[in-house]
């Protein structure tokens, strides 16, 4: 009952706040041709910022690169600042030098927006290198998604010159992350998390034991990691640590913040192609499955922790290993799910120690990516599934295929495809290479075939730019940095990439008038349609993976 | 190039506003509407000094303290993190064994589990109320004080998180303890 009542206030009411958002995003995004005053000024200030360069339209070539011109000027920026943490100021616990294949990992990790941390804040990190470097990334890889999104769906609505990257990029980061994240970070704040640039605090316990308490500037670092679906906690076990998560207003802030702006990209979407009952469609096939992963998580997490079933032990809240108490049981799965589902990667309790068909829901939203998925690269994501959608339905009704008004032909097909098949290449392939080798059989905290998940876990992580992991596993080793940095890159970059070629050649081919041939793609049988194409070919992919992980430690352990 | 030095650009306003302009603003806000939880919500004792914080849990180990859930990190509070042991892993039960000892626990008496599990984060700073009234018996025999006395500081302390959201009422060990120390020097100086 407390499970249907969470569930639905943080989902539902992060539904009705993702509406007036999606006008919003579209305003800040992609102004109407005469804009009002104010919008035109914030554009025109943009311009003056980014120089020349960021005044000029640009096609989908000019703008990938640009897109990824910016994203390396921030990978080398942040890697600098990682480098050199031991002298640079704001760093009252002298914290050290990081290693080189971790500070590789940890700017590859937050420039892909992915947050994947070998490392723990607290503990090896400056408040320089929290504040400069990663929190940073988390504003402008938030803002790089967004921005990809809106030149995308530009282009599908038949404009070759798809904006501006520089410019988008400003109107992302300054019209929409900085003052939602402002008014949300001053709720966290009035809502009793720490903000400080003091260092850690040692005191005398109560037993006359010393305690170091670490602190920081928290407030404004979680506040962004939660909306931007970057998901690197201030702290290490991120927000199941009670000065990242205080309480459960916090934590209820916290998941409607993992949502947000994921659900509003979609009717962002929407309004920029000029289908808004097509963004319904998806919206409702990505809440669907979100809906089902989440009901199936915290019913699999309900059962008592197995390894006490002989012991004295009164189990009435479920598995409460690597949970916290005051965030309630429903907390730790749904978090888990809604997580993963948006490649945020934060975490309201260990998921390692969840049970694991719970764990299993949380897979799954990383194999998909695409149930409202990460800031902007979720409906692009979701956009590879439309377009193979529309290409088999097309065969099976004798036509050919077309989305939006334009034909999708042999061209945009490959292109689909090579995205689509990249990211369970890196999962499967990584995940293989390392469970068979002592890169990874070495590494794990688990044994049997939890170990094994753990290792497609972190893989998975990876590819989905997701960055929560099955913590335990050993990963700041050097294979580990390298391995999953250069898969962070690549699983970042080639779904933007060629999601803006695919919409670059469809803005170039002509128009068609919808007739009643045309393949309807705001029903509900499209709606069906592309919920089967993402189970038949987005998850159908891992059920081998599934069955050696998740589902034989269910059938060995569980009972 | 030109691209080069406009994203440069982009970047360095970025990191001004987003980072300097931002931070500032939260910070200046903290501090002056809630320093005290902005700070860390640090605890004192009624002599003054800092004896923890209200949001992190500390050790106890004493016979006469009530006892906080297990910390895979030894209440670290530089250095948290949870065990990471699959609810499968029989070294979970390996780990109880001698906490189940210490605390009592019987099979007409099993203990709750949240005293038996390590939190997330290992400073999770709450028992369930069971978990408290649990030890209640143990820790008035070990100061003297009825059992009753101490059960009803416990029912004080005692709170719900998020009323209809989350499950029971929970209990915040360093509170609960210092509000015991409190009982006792009242009981003492009678």
């Amino acid at each position: 009952m407390t499970a249907i009542l969470v569930i639905s206030v943080i989902i539902g009411g992060t539904i009705l706040l993702s509406w007036p958002l999606g006008r919003y995003l579209k305003w800040a995004m992609d102004p109407a041709a005469q804009p009002d005053g104010i919008r035109s000024r914030l554009d025109h200030i943009f311009g003056l910022i980014g120089g020349f360069a960021a005044r000029k339209p640009q096609n989908w070539k000019r703008y990938a690169l640009t897109l990824l011109l910016f994203n390396g000027v921030m990978f080398v920026v942040s890697f600098g600042i990682l480098a050199m943490q031991q002298h640079l100021p704001l760093n009252p616990d002298q914290k050290e030098a990081l290693e080189p294949s971790l500070v590789f990992n940890t700017a590859a990790s937050f420039t892909s927006n992915t947050n994947l941390q070998h490392y723990s804040g607290e503990v090896s990190l400056s408040y320089f290198s929290q504040l400069f470097a990663l929190m940073w990334l988390q504003f402008v890889s938030a803002a790089t998604g967004i921005a990809a999104l809106a030149a995308m769906a530009r282009g599908l609505s038949g404009r070759k010159e798809m904006g501006n990257f520089l410019l988008d990029v400003q109107r992302a980061a300054f019209l929409v992350l900085l003052p939602v994240a402002t008014a949300f970070a001053i709720a966290m704040v009035l809502g009793g998390m720490p903000m400080t640039l003091q260092g850690s605090v040692i005191v005398t316990t109560l037993e006359g034991v010393q305690q170091t308490i670490a602190r920081g500037p928290v407030a404004a670092f979680v506040t962004i990691k939660q909306l931007g679906t970057n998901g690197g906690g201030f702290f290490g076990p991120n927000s199941t640590h009670p000065l990242e998560n205080p309480t459960f207003f916090t934590n209820a802030l916290s998941m409607v913040l993992l949502i947000l702006i994921p659900m509003a990209c979609v009717w962002m979407y929407g309004r920029i192609v000029g289908n808004l009952r097509h963004a319904g469609v998806i919206f409702g096939v990505m809440l669907a499955l979100l809906l089902l992963k989440a009901g199936s998580a915290v019913y699999f997490e309900s059962a008592p922790t197995v390894a006490f079933s002989d012991l004295p032990v009164e189990q009435t809240l479920g598995n409460l290993e690597g949970k916290e108490l005051r965030l309630g049981t429903t907390t730790g799965p749904l978090w888990g799910v809604l997580t993963t589902s948006t490649s945020n990667g934060s975490v309201g309790a260990m998921q390692n120690s969840l049970n694991p068909l719970a764990g299993l829901c949380a897979l799954v939203g990383m194999w998909l990516n695409a149930t409202f998925g990460g800031v902007g690269v979720g409906m692009i994501n979701m956009f590879i599934f439309i377009v193979i959608a529309v290409f088999v339905a097309g065969l099976m009704v004798g036509r050919t295929p077309e989305y939006l008004g334009r034909k999708i032909e042999p061209r945009e097909m490959k292109l689909a495809v090579i995205c689509l098949i990249t990211h369970p290449l890196f999962i499967l392939g990584g995940a293989a290479l390392f469970a068979a080798t002592a890169w990874g059989a070495g590494t794990v905290r688990n044994d049997g075939p939890r170990g094994f998940t753990e290792i497609v876990y972190e893989f998975s992580s990876a590819a989905a730019n997701n960055g929560s992991g099955y913590e335990g596993l050993s990963d700041n080793t050097l294979p580990w940095n390298l391995a999953t940095g250069l898969v962070m890159l690549l699983g970042r970059f080639i779904p933007i990439v060629l999601p803006l070629a695919i919409a670059g050649s469809l803005a170039g081919k002509k128009g068609l008038a919808q007739t009643a041939g045309t393949l309807r793609t705001d029903g509900l049988t499209f709606g069906l349609m592309t919920f089967a194409t993402i189970i038949f070919i987005g998850a159908l992919t891992f059920l081998p993976t599934a069955m050696l992980g998740p589902v034989a430690e269910h059938l060995a352990y569980m009972r | 190039m030109k691209l080069l030095l406009s994203s440069i650009r982009v970047a360095v306003a970025s990191s001004a506003i987003c980072v300097v302009g931002y931070g500032a603003l939260i910070l200046a806000i903290g501090q002056t509407l809630t320093p005290e939880t902005a700070n860390g919500s640090l605890l004192r004792s009624p002599d003054g000094e800092i004896v923890g914080s209200r949001q992190v849990a500390q050790s106890f180990s004493r016979v006469d303290y009530f006892w906080p859930r297990l910390s895979a990190v030894d209440y670290d509070g530089a250095g948290a993190g949870g065990s990471n042991l699959a609810p499968t892993n029989q070294a979970l039960a390996e780990r109880a064994a001698p906490v189940l000892r210490r605390l009592g626990a019987t099979a007409e008496h099993p203990v709750p589990a949240d005293l038996v599990t390590a939190s997330g984060s290992g400073l999770d700073p709450h028992t369930t109320l069971e978990g408290a009234l649990y030890q209640a018996s143990r820790v008035a025999e070990a100061r003297g004080l009825a059992a009753e006395a101490v059960r009803e500081i416990v029912a004080g302390e005692a709170f719900s998180s998020a009323g209809p959201f989350t499950e029971g009422r929970i209990v915040n060990v360093l509170e609960l303890n210092l509000a015991l120390d409190a009982l006792s020097a009242r009981e003492g100086a009678r």
